[in-house]
């Protein structure tokens, strides 16, 4: 049905990473339209009307949060585009970036006009170094045909865009450590408030978005606010670009209009294809690291049995008990064969590692928790020890300076709450879970 | 992050970098907004560690000195950040990511062929100093796995065979250029 793509229409036109066939295929339109025809205010307008939610993983809308940048005279206010992509699961921005660098800057310099900000940054993880060269080429690009520096377009309108690398660590992707890194320091998140908004980067009011957010800025300029909210499925409006990993037969990055259903995301052949080498779906999870698990028969279902659709709002139905998040778009598919306690224990180390250690029941909950995980994974686990899986998570929730704490409890609290047969498996067969190498297929159980 | 808080005693002797990386640096210095030139500090860091293969204490006192900061700021960032290496390693690293997406297409079948190839452990260096292997966390490359990174390039979808292939360029030099 719906295939409208917004973003990445022309990612196949040879040589579009270049600055004159961009340009020619209709690249920097909303950059001329917003400098000469339109006021910040307008622009600002427009992308609250278009519904845009930022594709950074939170889903806050975008107009909202540029409409809470303060404004004191005489001080610079910024604007940081989050090129952190670290979130397992996740790989879209990147894609983005490689393909179409020009439609980020173009996007980078429509928005940075929306907010008064004169100089703005791309902060891109260190692992990307070669994206950066790419960004840095076509920022150059930009310069020198007259959308960057100083009287853009004559129109007066000053702007310089860098591009500042991390050096690998998942924890800069939140938005204040990342500020925090950008400033040449430890990624350590600083307590809110003061947001960003008031006080960012070198403490100045500044706006922190995603990639995939900022590139969405040039089609809302450019089609309008209303008509881009035409687009998608009522509060999640517009398209997304998904990750898909796992044991899929065509992973890959894919822009989908929000509201076709996850059953032809996953099987349909414009998508992904089924599960790859004919097995079946064990479990999904598809916003992220992150976000909850959902086994298979809650993935193309919710639990009242209804088509469960790619929005925010279908992908989050029925709340932690049987729903998920749509976040970052980081759609990891299992297949029969792998082991949800694995998987769980292999999360846990990770988040265990990026955890900056600022508050202890992150620093100490992440590590205890992989400890946990991987004395059940390995057939060395108790019954107690699901106990107290649950209850390190109750100690981390909401007891942290940012979200990583969450982040790292929630999956394993859906993982036990959908899964917990196989972590059971795990304590009472020790021996027989340790020569598969793959855990337990769940069948759909009595409540659902 | 709980990567590395060792700062290496190895070779204290002081050091210079090349006129091209030191090029680079003033570059990048003068990007920054008077007063804000701290911002460069990883970016700065990752040059060193391009011409130097690591990141040792005598460079990160250099980069303070050429920051006008303290050497503490320097060491408590490049502690912090997990692609530096702040002791002595291989000329070439492969960083193979071990995160669930990458896991769920046989990561760990790779980096156990790469060990027994190269006959290391994670961690190690190859006795002619050619290789270090390393784990990762997620690369950014999920849909791509399995996968590692050596010097900034990627290389995805790895097979055996495919291993095999790298492991021999590597040592022939074929990617030594750019
Ligand atoms: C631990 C953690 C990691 C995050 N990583 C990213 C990231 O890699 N990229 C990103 O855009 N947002 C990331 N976020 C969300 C940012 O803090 C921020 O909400 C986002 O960049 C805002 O942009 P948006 O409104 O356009 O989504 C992360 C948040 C947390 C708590
Ligand atoms: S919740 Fe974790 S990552 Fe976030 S500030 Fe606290 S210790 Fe650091
Ligand atoms: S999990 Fe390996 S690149 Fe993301």
């Amino acid at each position: 049905m719906k295939n409208r793509k917004l973003l990445l229409e022309n990612v196949h036109i040879p040589g579009i990473e270049t600055f004159d066939v961009y340009r020619k295929n209709g690249g920097y339109r909303s950059v001329e339209k917003a400098l000469k025809t339109m006021t910040p205010d307008e622009v600002v307008e427009e992308v609250k009307k278009s519904g845009l939610r930022g594709r950074g993983g939170a889903g806050f809308p975008t107009g909202l949060k540029w409409s809470f940048l303060a404004k004191p005279e005489g001080v610079p206010r910024y604007l940081v585009c989050n090129a952190d992509e670290s979130e397992p699961g996740t790989f879209k921005d990147r894609y983005l970036m490689e393909k179409v660098p020009h439609l980020l800057v173009e996007g980078m310099i429509t928005s940075s006009f929306a907010l008064g900000a004169n100089t703005s940054f791309i902060y891109i993880r260190g692992e990307f170094m070669y994206i950066l060269h790419i960004l840095e080429k076509a920022i150059a690009e930009a310069y020198a045909n007259g959308f960057l520096g100083k009287n853009i377009l004559g129109t007066g309108y000053d702007l310089d865009l860098k591009v500042a690398p991390g050096g690998g660590a998942y924890i800069c992707g939140e938005e204040t450590a990342l500020l925090e890194s950008l400033e040449g320091k430890r990624g350590n998140p600083r307590m809110k408030p003061p947001f960003p908004a008031v006080k960012g980067l070198w403490g100045c009011p500044t706006v922190v978005n995603n990639v995939e957010s900022i590139a969405a800025v040039v089609p809302i300029v450019n089609e309008g606010g209303d008509a881009y909210a035409q687009t998608g499925l009522g509060k999640s409006s517009g398209t997304k670009l998904i990750s898909a990993s796992g044991n899929l037969v065509r992973p890959g990055v894919y822009e989908i209009e929000m509201g076709i259903t996850v059953e032809e995301f996953i099987y349909g052949d414009d998508y992904c294809r089924g599960i790859a080498n004919g097995k079946k779906l064990k479990a999904c999870v598809p916003g992220g690291s992150s976000v909850p698990i959902l086994p298979h028969y809650l993935v193309t279902k919710t639990a009242a049995g209804e088509d469960r659709l790619m929005t925010y709002e279908s992908l989050a139905d029925g709340g932690f008990a049987s729903g998920s998040m749509l976040g970052s778009g980081g759609f990891i598919v299992f297949d029969e064969d792998q082991c949800i306690v694995r998987n769980t224990w292999n999360f846990a180390r990770f988040y265990a590692h990026e955890s900056c250690g600022q508050c202890s029941p992150c620093r100490e909950g992440t590590g205890w928790m992989e400890k946990v995980l991987n004395r059940l994974e390995h057939g060395q686990g108790n019954m107690r020890d699901i106990a107290l899986l649950e209850e390190i998570n109750k100690k981390i929730e909401g007891n942290t300076i940012c979200p990583l704490g969450d982040a790292a409890a929630w999956p394993v609290a859906a993982a036990i709450r959908h899964f917990r047969d196989e972590f059971e498996w795990h304590v009472n067969e020790r021996e027989i879970s340790q020569k598969r190498n793959y855990g337990l297929i769940t069948q759909p159980s009595v409540e659902a | 992050m709980k990567a590395n808080n060792n700062l290496s005693n190895i070779d204290q002797e002081p050091v210079s970098f090349s006129p091209e990386t030191m090029a680079k640096i003033s570059e990048l210095i003068a990007s920054f907004p008077e007063g804000k030139h701290k911002s460069a500090l990883i970016r700065i860091l990752h040059l060193v560690q391009t011409e130097k293969g690591w990141v040792s204490t005598p460079s990160m006192n250099k980069v303070a000195e050429i920051l006008n900061i303290e050497p503490i700021e320097v060491y408590e960032v490049a502690t912090f950040y997990t692609m530096f290496h702040l002791e002595p390693v291989g000329k070439y690293v492969f960083e193979v990511c071990h995160t669930g997406p990458c896991m769920l297409v046989g990561s760990d079948n790779i980096i156990d062929y790469i060990k027994n190839k190269l006959d290391i452990n994670v961690g190690e260096t190859t006795a002619d100093g050619y290789f270090t292997l390393k784990t990762a966390e997620c690369l950014g490359g999920c849909g791509y796995g399995p996968l590692l990174q050596c010097k900034y390039k990627f290389h995805e979808h790895l097979t055996k065979e495919r291993v095999d292939e790298l492991i021999s360029d590597y040592r022939a030099g074929k990617y030594d250029q750019n």
